[in-house]
């Protein structure tokens, strides 16, 4: 199922060539309207006319998080106030947000997207979706919510949290699919369960949106099992409009990103080069088709590889793989490279365990990890308890190549979070 | 079949779970007749024999507690020298692990009691009554 059969599968060559048009076109208005961006271009002597093929885009320079802080509020914005029609911020943990404008066609632009990762997903006229994602000024809930309005589903702004009027709603108008994060999703089942009301029983749900947050394919496997649904993965940034980047296709095999929108690059973290082709690293992504801020090369920190052979699906527009950690996660313990992913995923691939874990590292690079057991696999025996803790241990030594510090805690005991779960907290005193 | 049930509690190793947990009980107006408490670095099980014991689990559950329901056996243990060893003895020679032991004294009637949580319940229960110890039923064991 199509939303825009003749946008989603156009030939690559046709779809190349919309894009460095678009790309020519982009640097030549902010280059006219954006002084943060004359300034760079003026620097490298650079100017529409400099691109000539779409490798020419690495002559651009990069844009970072740190710039559209230092350009907050109006640095980046490309159009008149006056066509700016709405503003999302996002807020990191420290320094000032980050502020994205969007103008009319920007608004409808995004729409556009989640309507087409809707549609791919087999959903329609008829569904009910639930929204759980924060409304307000973080992209999450509104862009979706303006999507799925597009293709005729009945919206619950439901936003994040009250898990009891989550399921109330869920019962009463029959959700059919709903959108959150991973953390939140499992934190649903668990309330569902302690309730009493069992997902394929007593409920519609059939599809999930999961996105926001890096996850793993077991977690997606724990979310799909327990609330009978079947999970898509879902890539956004705010930066980027928010959801609708990019999104999994009834194949389920990567997420394809729309690269009329967006054009994509692959680059090592540490040097802003190109990887070799379908090679892992950092995703750096040029909006071409933004009016009111439009974004050059920007450094996403979220490390993915781009699937280089065509889905079954039909559509051209290519796929990335799950994303396996941000570039500002990556920890190194003694020594060793990790992402809190990877302990994700052995923690769940264990059934035994919980949905809730936090990864702490104290002390001189002690790595300790905190997990929930499951509730149901509490038998009253300490000395299997013990067991777990040290099979978790074990399991961690092997994937991680660090010996961590496991504390088993009883389920419910760390906290909950109901948009993005804080789990990392370092501590270390280096 | 003489088994009991006790009621165990799994929590973080932090100060205060246990006043939390008996307070709980408490409100429930279950009577505490036993407790055992192991823990590790950071977490503990604590094991009731209560009287009520369906009541505690409800409420501690409730309360959001993981709690589970155990079996374990209550041997009377002969009141004369190498009492205890009698008892260990007979398990230990019908290969019977037991996995946790916790023992004590009544004051009123002066009896020994030793209960036992072990894999294969009733081929214990069977070597302990062939080796003529008695075990106590519930209603028994908590009357002590
Ligand atoms: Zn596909």
């Amino acid at each position: 199922m199509f939303w825009d059969k003749e946008w989603e599968t156009l030939s690559r060559a046709e779809l190349e060539q919309w894009q460095l048009r678009r790309l020519r076109s982009t640097v030549q208005h902010v280059a006219r309207h954006v002084p943060f961006y004359q300034q760079k271009c003026a620097e490298r002597g650079l100017g529409a006319r400099a691109i000539l093929s779409l490798k020419d885009i690495r002559r651009l320079p990069f844009t970072t998080r740190e710039d559209l802080r230092a350009t907050y509020p109006f640095g980046l914005l490309a159009v008149d106030r006056a066509d700016v029609i709405r503003l999302h911020t996002s807020s990191g943990t420290t320094g000032k947000p980050k502020a994205m404008f969007f103008s009319k066609k920007d608004v409808a632009g995004a729409a556009d997207l989640i309507a087409r990762c809707l549609v791919m997903t087999g959903v329609g006229r008829g569904d009910v979706l639930q929204n759980m994602m924060t409304y307000g000024l973080f992209t999450g809930a509104l862009v979706m919510h303006y999507g799925a309005e597009k293709v005729g589903l009945m919206v619950i702004p439901a936003g994040p949290g009250n898990s009891e009027r989550q399921c109330l709603l869920m019962q009463d108008f029959r959700t059919t699919v709903f959108h959150t994060t991973p953390s939140y999703a499992l934190y649903l089942a668990q309330f569902l369960k302690e309730r009493g009301i069992d997902p394929r029983r007593d409920l519609s749900l059939r599809k999930a949106y999961i996105g926001a947050e890096p996850y793993s394919d077991e977690t997606r496997r724990k979310i799909e099992s327990a609330l009978g649904v079947k999970v898509y993965n879902s890539y956004g940034l705010s930066e980027m409009n928010g959801p609708g980047v990019a999104f999994e296709c009834e194949h389920q095999q990567g997420m394809h990103l729309w690269e009329d929108h967006f054009l994509i690059e692959i680059v090592d973290p540490a040097t802003g080069n190109p990887v070799p082709d379908g090679e892992e690293g950092e995703m750096v992504l040029t909006t071409l088709r933004r009016e009111a801020m439009p974004i050059l090369r920007y450094r996403t920190r979220d490390i993915t590889s781009v699937i280089r052979t065509p889905c079954p699906c039909g559509r051209t527009h290519r796929r990335i793989r799950r994303i396996t950690g941000r570039a500002d996660d990556m920890l190194i313990v003694r020594g060793v490279n990790l992402y809190p992913q990877q302990i994700e995923r052995v923690l769940m691939s264990l059934p035994a365990v919980g949905h809730s874990y936090q990864i702490h590292l104290e002390g001189l690079d002690e790595l300790i990890v905190k997990v929930e057991l499951a509730d149901a696999s509490f038998d009253g025996r300490v000395e299997h308890l013990v067991n777990l803790q040290r099979e978790i241990v074990e399991r961690l030594r092997a994937d991680l190549l660090v010996k961590p510090r496991v504390e088993l805690l009883p389920p419910g005991s760390l906290p909950v979070s109901e948009g993005k779960a804080k789990r990392v907290f370092d501590k270390r005193i280096l | 079949m003489s088994t009991i049930k006790e009621v165990a509690v799994f929590a973080e190793n932090k100060l205060g779970q246990m006043a939390i947990i008996t307070k709980v009980l408490a409100d429930a107006g279950v009577n505490i007749r036993w407790v055992t408490i192991a823990t590790t670095e950071t977490f503990g099980v604590i094991k009731f024999l209560v009287d009520r014991c369906d009541e505690a689990f409800a409420a501690l559950r409730q309360k959001g507690f993981t709690v589970s329901l155990i079996d374990v056996l209550a041997i009377e243990v002969p009141d004369k020298p190498g009492g205890l060893f009698e008892v260990a003895d007979t398990l230990r020679k019908n290969a019977v692990n037991v996995e946790n032991a916790s023992g004590f004294v009544t004051q009123s009637q002066k009896r020994a009691v030793l209960l036992i949580e072990v894999k294969d319940i009733d081929r214990a229960e069977q070597v302990l009554k062939k080796k003529r110890l008695r075990l106590l039923g519930a209603d028994e064991a908590l009357k002590l």
